[in-house]
C-alpha cells in the first residue's frame, strides 16, 4: 500500500508540474501579452515600457522558472487588471466556487441516485423509461441554454429567484440547479449498472434466500457495493464542475472563480488567467489522486496491479 | 479476385450483420435518421433558406416567428434583433455546428489514434509515456485552456476547430490504447508478424480495421462534445465570431432580448440540443451493437 501510494504521488506531482508548465506557455505563446495589455496599435515606447514593468523582455523559460518559483512560495502576482495581488483575489473568490461545486454535486446526487436505484430494480418499467429520459436530456441540453430557461421560468415568469449576484443562498438555487443537472447523466447510468450488475450477484440472491426483506437487500447489500465506481466518478466530475462553472458563473454574474476566469480572459489579465488554469488543474490532480488511493484501500486488487 | 475470397458468400460480412443488429435498434434508428435529417438541411441549406442569412433589416427587428399572432409565413422563424430571418440563419448554423464536429473529430483522431495504438501496441515505455501525457491532458480544464488560447490568438471558426481539435483528443488515446491491446494478443496478429509483415503493416492493416467499430463510436460521441463546447465558447463570446451564425453565437447575441423574445434564445436551443441528442443516441446505439457488454 504505501509503495503504490509513493508511487501514485511522483505521478502526480509530475503532472501537477508539466500543468504548471502548460498553462503558463499555452498562454504566453499564443500571443503577445505587451499587445495585450496595451491594445492594438500602441507605441512601441509604451510596449517597451510594459515589458520592463513585467519583467517581459526576459527569455520566456526563465520567466516561467521565476513565475513557477514565486507561485509556490505563494506569491501569485499582480493583477493587471485589477490592480490587486492575484493570491487574495483568488482567495476571495474559492469558496464561492467550492460551495457552488459541493451544492452541485449533492444536487446531482440527490437526483442521481433514487433514480438510478429505482431504474436499476424496476428495470424496462415506466420509472426506468422515466430515469433514461431525464439523463438522456440533460446530456443534450447545453448548460448554458438550460440555465436561461431557469432564469426564464424562475426569475422572468415566476419571480421567485434573483436573476444574477452571489449575495445570498437564493442565488445559489439556479447555478446549483443548472450545474448538478449538467453532471446527473453520468451518475445515473453509473449507478443503474452497477446496480443491475450487483442484483444479480450471488450474495444477492442469498440475502434474498435467507428472506431478508427487499428494502434491507438493495441498500444495505446492493447498493453499498454499486457505489464503489461512484468514488472515481465523483473525483472526476468534480473537475467537470469547476470548468462548468466558468459558464455558469458568467451566466449568474455569481462572484467566484469562474467568473473571475472569465472576466481575467477578456481582460487578457494573464497573471490571473494563470493562476486559475493552474489551480483548477492541480484541484484536478488533488482529487484523482485521493480517490485513486481511496480506491486501492477499498480494492486491493488494484495495488498489486 | 481477392474481393471474393474475402466475403464469401455462404456467410454474410461483418458489416452486413453489424447493419442488421442496428436495424433492430429503435433508439439508434430514430438518432441517425434525426442526424441524417439535420445533415441535409445543412447541406442544402443554400436551397432551403428563404432569405439570404446576413442580411439586415432594421424595419423589421424581432418580428415573432409564424406561431405567434404577429408572425407571418415571410419569416417562418421571424427575425433577430437586426432583422435577419432566423430560418435561413438556423439552418446555415446547422452547417457551422456539423463542420466543428466533423473538423474536431478529424484532428483529435488523429492525434488520440495514433498514441492509442502506439501506446496499446508497443507498450512499455511507450504506454508509460503515453499515460503521463493523458493524465496531464484530463488534468487541464479543456473550456477555461480553450477560452484563455482562443481570447489570445483572436477568435475565428478555423481558430476554434484546431483548440478544441488540440485538446480534445484525450478519449480516443484511452479508448484505442485498450482496443489495441486486446486485439494485439489475437491470432491473425501473431501470423502477419510470423508472416514477416512489418510493424507499420501489422498496425495500419491487422490491427486498426479491428479496433474501427469502438473508433467510430469515441468519434460520434466526441463531435458531440466538440459542438457544446463551439457553443458554449461562441456564448462567451470567444467563439465562432459574428457575423457567423453559430447557434451559441445566435443564443448569445438574444440574450438582452429574453424578456420580450425568448423564443430567439428558445430556438437555437432546441436545435442545438436535438442535435446532441440525435448524434448521443446514433453513439449509444452503435456502442451497444459494438460492444454489447456496456462500455465500449
Amino acid at each position: 500500500m504505501i509503495a503504490y501510494i509513493v508511487k501514485r504521488l511522483g505521478l502526480a506531482l509530475l503532472v501537477a508540474l508539466a500543468v504548471s508548465a502548460l498553462a503558463f506557455f499555452l498562454i504566453r505563446l499564443s500571443g503577445d501579452v505587451a499587445t495585450a495589455i496595451a491594445g492594438e496599435g500602441a507605441r512601441q515606447e509604451d510596449l517597451d515600457i510594459i515589458r520592463q514593468t513585467y519583467g517581459l523582455d526576459r527569455p520566456l523559460v526563465v520567466q516561467y522558472l521565476s513565475w513557477l518559483w514565486q507561485t509556490l512560495r505563494g506569491d501569485f502576482g499582480t493583477s493587471i487588471y485589477f490592480k490587486t495581488d492575484v493570491s487574495s483575489l483568488v482567495l476571495a473568490k474559492l469558496p464561492v466556487t467550492l460551495l457552488l461545486g459541493l451544492t452541485s454535486l449533492l444536487f446531482a446526487l440527490v437526483i442521481s441516485i433514487p433514480l438510478g436505484v429505482l431504474a436499476a430494480v424496476y428495470s424496462n418499467s415506466w420509472i426506468d423509461r422515466l430515469a433514461l429520459g431525464v439523463a438522456v436530456v440533460g446530456q443534450a441540453l447545453p448548460n448554458f441554454f438550460f440555465a436561461l430557461c431557469l432564469v426564464m421560468l424562475f426569475s422572468i415568469t415566476l419571480r421567485w429567484l434573483p436573476v444574477s449576484g452571489s449575495s445570498t443562498w437564493l442565488h445559489f438555487v439556479m447555478p446549483t440547479i443548472a450545474l448538478g443537472y449538467y453532471v446527473a447523466p453520468a451518475f445515473m447510468r453509473l449507478i443503474r449498472a452497477g446496480m443491475i450488475e450487483v442484483l444479480s450477484a450471488d450474495y444477492i440472491r442469498t440475502a434474498r434466500a435467507k428472506g431478508l426483506p427487499a428494502r434491507t437487500v438493495i441498500f444495505k447489500h446492493a447498493l453499498r457495493n454499486a457505489v464503489v465506481p461512484v468514488v472515481a466518478l465523483t473525483a472526476v466530475q468534480l473537475g467537470f464542475l469547476l470548468g462548468g462553472s466558468v459558464v455558469i458563473e458568467t451566466i449568474f454574474a455569481l462572484d467566484g472563480l469562474g467568473y473571475l476566469a472569465y472576466q481575467s480572459i477578456t481582460y487578457k489579465d494573464f497573471p490571473v488567467m494563470q493562476v486559475i488554469v493552474l489551480l483548477l488543474s492541480v484541484i484536478y490532480v488533488l482529487l484523482t489522486l485521493a480517490s485513486d488511493i481511496a480506491n486501492a484501500w477499498l480494492d486491493p486488487r488494484i495495488r498489486v496491479a | 479476385m481477392s474481393l471474393a475470397l474475402s466475403s464469401p458468400a455462404a456467410q454474410p460480412s461483418r458489416t452486413a450483420r453489424l447493419l442488421r443488429r442496428l436495424r433492430g435498434q429503435h433508439a439508434f434508428l430514430v438518432g441517425a435518421g434525426l442526424l441524417v435529417l439535420i445533415a441535409l438541411l445543412a447541406v442544402f441549406a443554400p436551397l432551403l433558406a428563404p432569405h439570404d442569412p446576413y442580411l439586415q433589416n432594421l424595419a423589421q427587428r424581432t418580428i415573432p416567428p409564424v406561431w405567434y399572432a404577429k408572425g407571418s409565413w415571410v419569416h417562418p422563424l421571424g427575425t433577430d434583433q437586426l432583422g435577419r430571418d432566423y430560418l435561413s440563419r438556423l439552418l446555415y448554423g446547422a452547417r457551422i455546428s456539423l463542420l466543428i464536429g466533423v473538423s474536431v473529430v478529424i484532428i483529435a483522431g488523429l492525434i488520440g489514434t495514433t498514441m492509442g495504438l502506439l501506446a496499446g501496441y508497443f507498450g512499455g515505455r511507450m504506454d508509460m509515456a503515453m499515460t503521463f501525457i493523458v493524465t496531464t491532458r484530463l488534468s487541464l480544464p479543456v473550456i477555461l485552456v480553450a477560452l484563455a488560447v482562443v481570447a489570445m490568438v483572436g477568435g475565428s471558426l478555423w481558430i476554434v476547430i484546431l483548440v478544441l481539435g488540440l485538446l480534445k483528443w484525450d478519449r480516443f488515446a484511452v479508448v484505442m490504447r485498450s482496443a489495441t491491446q486486446q486485439v494485439r494478443s489475437q491470432d491473425y496478429v501473431a501470423a502477419a508478424r510470423a508472416a514477416g509483415a512489418s510493424t507499420a503493416h501489422i498496425v495500419l492493416r491487422e490491427v486498426l480495421p479491428n479496433i474501427a467499430p469502438q473508433l467510430i463510436v469515441v468519434a460520434t460521441l466526441e463531435a458531440a462534445s466538440a459542438i457544446l463546447l463551439e457553443a458554449a465558447l461562441s456564448f462567451l463570446g470567444l467563439g465562432v465570431q459574428p457575423p457567423l451564425p453559430s447557434w451559441g453565437l445566435m443564443i448569445s447575441e438574444a440574450k438582452a432580448y429574453m424578456f420580450f423574445s425568448f423564443w430567439l434564445i428558445a430556438i437555437p436551443g432546441s436545435a442545438l440540443a436535438l442535435l446532441i441528442f440525435a448524434i448521443n443516441l446514433t453513439g449509444d446505439g452503435l456502442r451497444d451493437v459494438i460492444s454489447p457488454d456496456g462500455r465500449g
